[in-house]
């Protein structure tokens, strides 16, 4: 049987959910590995998500709000953005690849985009492979 | 260091005999050699056992959090960046501090200096730059600054950042540097995860690194939650420990005074400062802050700029 990698998507309600809402309706497709958890603002999340679905065997992370500047509560992405640079950079410090953990922004307009972002998460996850070092599976 | 700790008295005894403060919290003699004690002075007659030297360690901003009383607190340069970013979190109230500041060169490493001599140390002489070390069989000596703690030794902040009165002279600046993270940084992914993931296995979940930490008051903790159980409680897993440290680390973004007492409190040896330094590495580099400078800025994390870097998205 191929791998099939299990995606983590957290996605803010305002903005990513919705695009991927729009994407549904568009009936657009894309790689059903991703597992959406909606969280009210891209602020809301916290690193120990991440940590917690990558200990808990997710093999990749998708996390997504509203570009820069749409937020719905103004400020919640900007604060997210300076966690998630700092996030990003720690992971990959402790071994975690580049391609496993990955951030973006997209809105309730993008559903085309959203698609395609999927597509590409899904894609590179599975060509890394199941999650080495300190994340892997089985213990 | 004699005549330092007879000032530190003098200091003490007059805040107290005046009663500007109710207590002193400093140092004293500890029971072991290369180890001096917390001390908490009450009376002119306790302040006559504070003392300073090379080994007084801990920091000291860890008994300064909601005090009612008035306290005078003997600091070096972490401590008082500690107290910094604790006034930022109104945990301490500056009215009713009183900083004793002393410069500090670096504290020494006992194990450094068991490891140096390979037997028990039961007595040390400090002079001067030199240090001598005896034991049942053995006396040697050494240049002190070789026995310096390495978080010391790459310390820029020697000189209190804030103080009331300063106790001793201002010692030279010194370049902060990163040199173990940024070697940590140039192995590669595997390499790096297998040496964490050795590391944590050692882990036995005592949290002393968590009581050491001035920064790590929460009342709860996320290790100590069960509903929901982020982690596990044992510490069988070194993804749980791995987990636990991350997140201590993240916790510590922009407050970290970059001491080291985490890592001297660990029973285990763990070289938790390869994780906490990264930290405040990413922190100064990414976004120019250091915590624990300047009373009057925010904290990174609960700040922003329209113009933040986003080196984190992923390539489209
Ligand atoms: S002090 Fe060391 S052994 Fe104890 S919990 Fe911290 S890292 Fe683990
Ligand atoms: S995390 Fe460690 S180095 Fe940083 S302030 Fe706390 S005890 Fe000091
Ligand atoms: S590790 Fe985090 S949650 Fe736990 S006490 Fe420290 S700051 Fe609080």
């Amino acid at each position: 049987m191929s791998y099939e990698p299990k995606v983590v998507a957290f996605l803010c309600n305002w903005c990513s959910y919705a695009g991927a809402d729009l994407a549904g309706v568009g009936r657009l497709q894309y790689p059903p590995n991703v597992r959406v958890v909606r969280v009210p603002c891209s602020g809301r999340i916290n690193p120990l998500f991440i940590f917690s679905a990558l200990r808990n065997g997710a093999d990749g992370i998708l996390t997504s709000g509203c570009h820069p500047g749409d937020c719905h509560y103004v400020s919640g992405n900007y604060v997210a953005r300076r966690k998630f640079a700092l996030l990003k950079s720690m992971l990959n410090y402790m071994g975690v690849e580049e391609d496993r953990v990955n951030f973006t922004w997209v809105s309730a307009a993008e559903g085309g985009r959203f698609a395609d972002v999927v597509s590409k998460v899904s894609e590179r996850v599975k060509e890394i492979g199941p999650p080495k070092g300190v994340f892997k599976k089985a213990d | 260091m004699q005549n330092l700790s007879k000032v530190i008295q003098d200091t003490a005894k007059k805040l107290l005999e005046e009663k500007k403060v109710d207590l002193v919290v400093g140092f004293a003699q500890g029971s072991l050699p290369l180890r001096s004690t917390p001390y908490f002075a009450r009376t002119v007659d306790q302040a006559a056992n504070l003392i300073w030297d090379e080994y007084c360690e801990n920091n000291l901003t860890n008994y300064l959090r909601k005090r009612e009383e008035k306290v005078a607190v003997v600091a070096k340069g972490c401590d008082t960046r500690s107290i910094v970013a604790l006034m930022k979190e109104n945990q301490i109230d500056r009215e009713k501090l009183y900083i004793i500041g002393v410069p500090c060169q670096g504290m020494i490493d006992r194990k450094k200096a068991s490891k140096l001599v390979g037997g028990e140390i039961l007595e040390a002489e400090i002079n001067g730059e030199e240090i001598t070390l005896k034991g049942n069989g053995f006396e040697q000596k050494a240049p002190k600054a070789e026995l310096y703690y390495d978080t010391c030794i790459r310390c820029a902040y020697g000189n209190p950042v804030i103080y009331d009165e300063l106790v001793g002279e201002e010692v030279a600046a010194k370049e902060l540097s990163f040199a173990e993270v940024e070697e940590f940084e140039a192995k590669s992914a595997e390499e790096r995860a297998s040496f964490l993931a050795q590391e944590m296995e050692k882990c036995i979940r005592c949290y002393a690194c968590r009581n050491a930490c001035p920064t790590c008051y929460c009342p709860e903790c996320f290790v100590d939650t069960s509903s929901p159980q982020w982690i596990s409680k044992r510490a069988y897993s070194a993804k749980d420990n791995l987990i636990f440290q991350g997140v201590r680390v993240f916790h510590q973004l922009g407050r970290c005074a970059d001491c080291g007492a985490c890592e001297r409190a660990c029973p285990m040896g763990i070289k938790l400062s390869l994780l906490t330094r990264k930290g405040v590495k990413d922190v100064k580099e990414t976004f120019g802050y250091e915590a624990g400078l300047n009373p009057d800025d925010k904290p990174v994390l609960n700040d922003f700029t329209p113009d933040d870097p986003q080196p984190f998205l992923m390539k489209e």
